[in-house]
């Protein structure tokens, strides 16, 4: 068991620290913060999607008033490192994807960059290229991992003989479109080459990530690379992996050496240079007794990767540890296709991964004739069904039970296509989530400044998640003093080493890290330390993963309005009832809870990337045709949690809860669509043409 | 084009403007006013949401030379010196702010429907502000901080 914080602030809804300067406009993003003598980058992109490069021309460009110099392959430095070919810009004459980073101008002001980005001249030799993903591609190969470090394949027991003595089976495939994160801020870099020293601000997940991947590939000592990211205008694994454009900054800020360039990508930039979700094809099998038992569940993923660098998303991962079946298949096959990286995308893995199995519990509940909310439970594990370790904690049957509950669930007739409102077809549906309990490993120090004055210094990072705010709280506590004597520090290489906001990850490590300061402080400068006392901590390993297995769990709850006539959907309510450790901020955190949600609303109708196969190009790369949800598209949507006390996942006994909120939802809103109108709906999103029959 | 109008009821002046450059560039990088956020620059987003003479626009979409002589309000001008604005205060309040890119958009699309309409419906809050895009909150706490913010304002002007 790990020895616990006594929770005072951690748990109350402190206000948001950063709340003010938000409102008020002055809260410095990258592409805000000051500097003198400002360059601008436009960059040029490949306009095919395989080929070579055979002529750069120029002069047109270089005419314009303002142009300070054009970067291609031709003239850019050589980077020291060209293993991680997405971040390799400007070394090669080979294009690889459309969109790709070929060039880059920088001028005086952006408009002269962008001008003369649009005058430079690129011929090439153009070769067939491959962007179509298909379960029937030949080239389909097994990764030797999926993200970040599971088995791509895993195989218990004997899923083809469940299949053929059970009752009730179903074999389905479903779909998930191509989709991109698309936080509001979009990827900027303002970079300052200086002396062999280069300033990166940054709009990132973790400052310390974009060192330390940056470092071996620009070739400075990581130390000479000094990143700040105090704001950050959301990210959702956008800005966990740095991206190409990061290098491109570096490389003109090289050229240009003191003067700072300012480099913030356009939205329809990043559809090609800032990840995105690959599309999924997911077979699902599932075998059950007639008492809806599963005896068998199969789940095999075909996905793409780019050829530039591998990225395999853990899409069938979440069906190892969901659902009691003896006999369990899962499986991810690639095609590596000429596209752009993918990467993550909020809960890589768990979102698209429950998407499938969630529609096909619905279909088997069906076809056994329970109830979706019952079937769910009487195939709960007594124990983790991949590792046969205890959970440290697992409350989904709860989730389920007090969400039926508070959603009215019981009042509904299980007939698909029995309701019917002026008009509207009505139904509603259930999916569970499920989302990983991890941590990575961060150091923090703690300083005694002055009297009631304890200075917290970490490099973590808030993207909106509320870091400034739940750091704060969690540092109060184990420092056993109000949030007021707290000053804490977060966003910059210059605080000690922080791992990356991802994996709803944040607190759990982060926080762990403070408490160890703490508790360095007090041990080896008693209470109340002197001031002037000073003490690092770093997360440590925790003993209790052998013991056990750590998930947030939680369950969805959806009503679907279709339109008779016209198929329009409407999603008036939306309930998740999640089981995620001890909340470190209600206010903070049922925002994010239902901020995920609404993301996942997002999957289910509206989201999707258009790939003109014949171009390699996202023909809808922008907000107008990139739809995510208004305010006008959602209704009322509402989260609430059940209270967990697991002493064994981390000092504070909190989950992470950046990622569950997403996992189901669209499972949830695809159910209740069958609910309303008997029409299954296998394919992501969900558009009316789909609902009319 | 030397550039001349009004922010936030303060005269400003910019030398060497083209006049096709944006508004939001002329906020943002000449004049120091990087509230209004540029998240899409296709006035699909309404980060960069400011007044001109009034009337709620996408400051992305609006080109310099069409501003000369006129008024332009952007999100640094709603509070007071010392005070926050009641829809700002709101925001905080209700725990209506993540990331904070979509935000300064909103509290000016928020100031100027309330100014509009000073108690409005869910739906009419929920119509106005559909030219806002925001990817964290899922909307019910902006929704909460514009009722919140009707209310005081209501208080306010009742005392």
């Amino acid at each position: 068991m790990t020895s616990q914080v006594t929770p005072y602030a951690i748990g109350t809804a402190l206000q948001r620290l950063d709340g003010r300067s938000k409102v008020t406009g002055t809260a410095p993003y990258a592409f805000e913060r000051v500097v003198d003598n400002a360059t601008y980058l436009h960059p040029v992109q490949a306009t095919i999607a395989l080929g070579q490069i055979t002529a750069i021309d120029t002069a047109e460009a270089e005419a314009l008033d303002g142009v300070i110099t054009i970067l291609t392959h031709v003239n850019a430095p050589r980077l020291a490192s060209t293993e991680d070919r997405e971040l390799a810009v400007l070394q090669t004459d080979r294009v690889s994807f459309r969109g790709q980073l070929i060039g880059a101008v920088i001028a005086d002001t952006p408009e002269t960059a962008r001008q003369a980005a649009g005058l430079v001249r690129i011929s090439y030799a153009q070769w067939p290229h491959e962007a179509e993903l298909s379960s029937e591609r030949s080239d389909l190969y097994t990764p030797e991992a999926v993200n970040p470090s599971f088995p791509a394949d895993t195989d218990e027991g004997d899923v083809d003989t469940a299949m053929s003595a059970a009752p009730v089976t179903l074999d389905t495939t479903y779909t998930t479109p191509l989709e991109y994160n698309n936080p509001m801020e979009p990827h900027t870099t303002v970079a300052l080459w200086n002396d062999h020293e280069l300033t990166l601000y940054d709009s990132t997940q973790g400052a310390h990530t974009v060192r330390t991947t940056v470092a071996p590939v620009i070739g400075l000592d990581p130390e000479r690379i000094h990143v700040s990211a105090p704001h950050v205008g959301g990210g959702f694994g956008s800005k966990g992996i740095p991206h190409a454009h990061i290098v491109l900054a570096a490389l003109a800020a090289r050229t240009v050496e003191g003067r700072p360039v300012k480099f913030a990508l356009t939205r329809q930039q990043m559809f090609s240079l800032a990840g995105h979700r690959t599309p999924t094809i997911q077979r699902v099998r599932l075998a059950a007794d007639t008492d809806g038992r599963l005896s068998a569940l199969a789940h095999d993923v075909v996905e793409w990767t780019s050829k530039v660098k591998e990225f395999a998303e853990q899409t069938a991962v979440p069906s190892r540890n969901v659902y009691a079946a003896p006999n369990r298949r899962t499986s991810h096959r690639l095609a590596a296709l000429d596209v752009p990286v993918p990467s993550w995308m909020r809960a890589p893995g768990e979102c698209p991964g429950m998407f499938g199995p969630e529609v096909a519990v619905d279909e088997m509940a069906l076809k056994c004739g329970i109830d979706p909310v019952e079937f769910r439970a009487r195939n709960e594990p007594d124990v983790d069904p991949e590792t046969g370790k205890p959970f440290s904690s697992r409350h989904l049957v709860e989730c389920l039970r007090e969400g039926a509950d508070r959603f009215g669930w019981h009042h509904r007739d299980p007939t698909p296509a029995s309701r019917t409102e002026r008009g509207w077809l009505v139904g509603t549906g259930v999916a569970s989530s499920i989302y990983p309990t991890l941590r990575a490993v961060s150091t923090a120090t703690i300083r005694v400044e002055a009297a009631d004055h304890y200075r917290v210094d970490i490099g973590a990072t808030d993207i909106g998640t509320g870091t400034w705010t739940a750091l704060t709280q969690i540092a109060a506590d184990a420092l056993e003093v109000p949030v007021g004597h707290v000053d804490l520090r977060i966003g910059e290489t210059a605080q000690p080493e922080a791992s990356v906001a991802g994996g709803s990850t944040g607190n759990a490590t982060w926080g762990t890290a403070i408490v160890e300061a703490a508790r360095a402080l007090q041990d080896t400068h008693g209470r109340p330390p002197e001031i002037g006392a000073e003490a690092s901590g770093t997360t440590p390993n925790n003993p209790e993963t052998e013991r056990f297995a750590m998930f947030a769990h939680g369950a969805q709850f959806a009503e679907v309005r279709v339109h008779a006539d016209t198929g329009e959907i409407r999603v008036p309510r939306m309930l998740g009832v999640f089981a995620a450790g001890r909340i470190i901020n209600p206010r903070t955190a049922h925002s994010q809870f239902i901020g995920g949600m609404t993301m996942g609303l997002s999957m289910a109708l509206h989201e999707v990337g258009v790939l003109d196969t014949r171009f390699g190009h996202v023909v809808n790369h922008d907000f107008a045709e990139y739809h995510i949800p208004t305010n006008a598209d959602v209704g009322d949507i509402d989260a609430t949690w059940i209270d967990e006390d697991d002493p064994y996942v981390n000092p504070m006994g909190a989950k992470g809860i950046g990622e569950i909120g997403i996992v189901g939802a669209a499972a949830a809103i695809a159910n209740a669509a069958h609910h309303a109108t008997g029409i299954r709906l296998r394919e992501l999103p969900i558009t009316p043409d789909a609902l009319l029959r | 084009m030397r550039l001349k109008f009004t922010v936030n009821g303060r005269q400003a002046e910019a030398d060497d403007v083209w006049e096709g450059e944006s508004l939001l560039y002329v906020l943002r990088e000449r004049l120091g006013l990087p509230g209004s956020k540029n998240a899409c620059e296709q006035g699909e987003c309404g980060s960069c949401t400011v007044r001109l003479d009034g009337v709620a626009a996408c400051a992305c979409l609006v080109a310099a030379g069409q501003v000369q002589d006129r008024e332009v309000d952007t999100v640094e001008g709603l509070a007071g010196e010392d005070e926050l604005d009641a829809v700002q205060r709101a925001f905080v309040d209700a725990g209506a702010v993540q990331c904070g890119f979509c935000t300064p958009g909103l509290l000016v699309a928020a100031d100027d429907l309330l100014e509009r309409c000073p108690s409005p419906s869910d739906s009419e809050i929920r119509e106005s502000l559909a030219g806002n895009l925001c990817r964290c909150t899922g909307y019910e706490k902006i929704m909460d901080a514009v009722r919140l913010a009707a209310d005081r304002r209501a208080e306010e002007a009742r005392s």
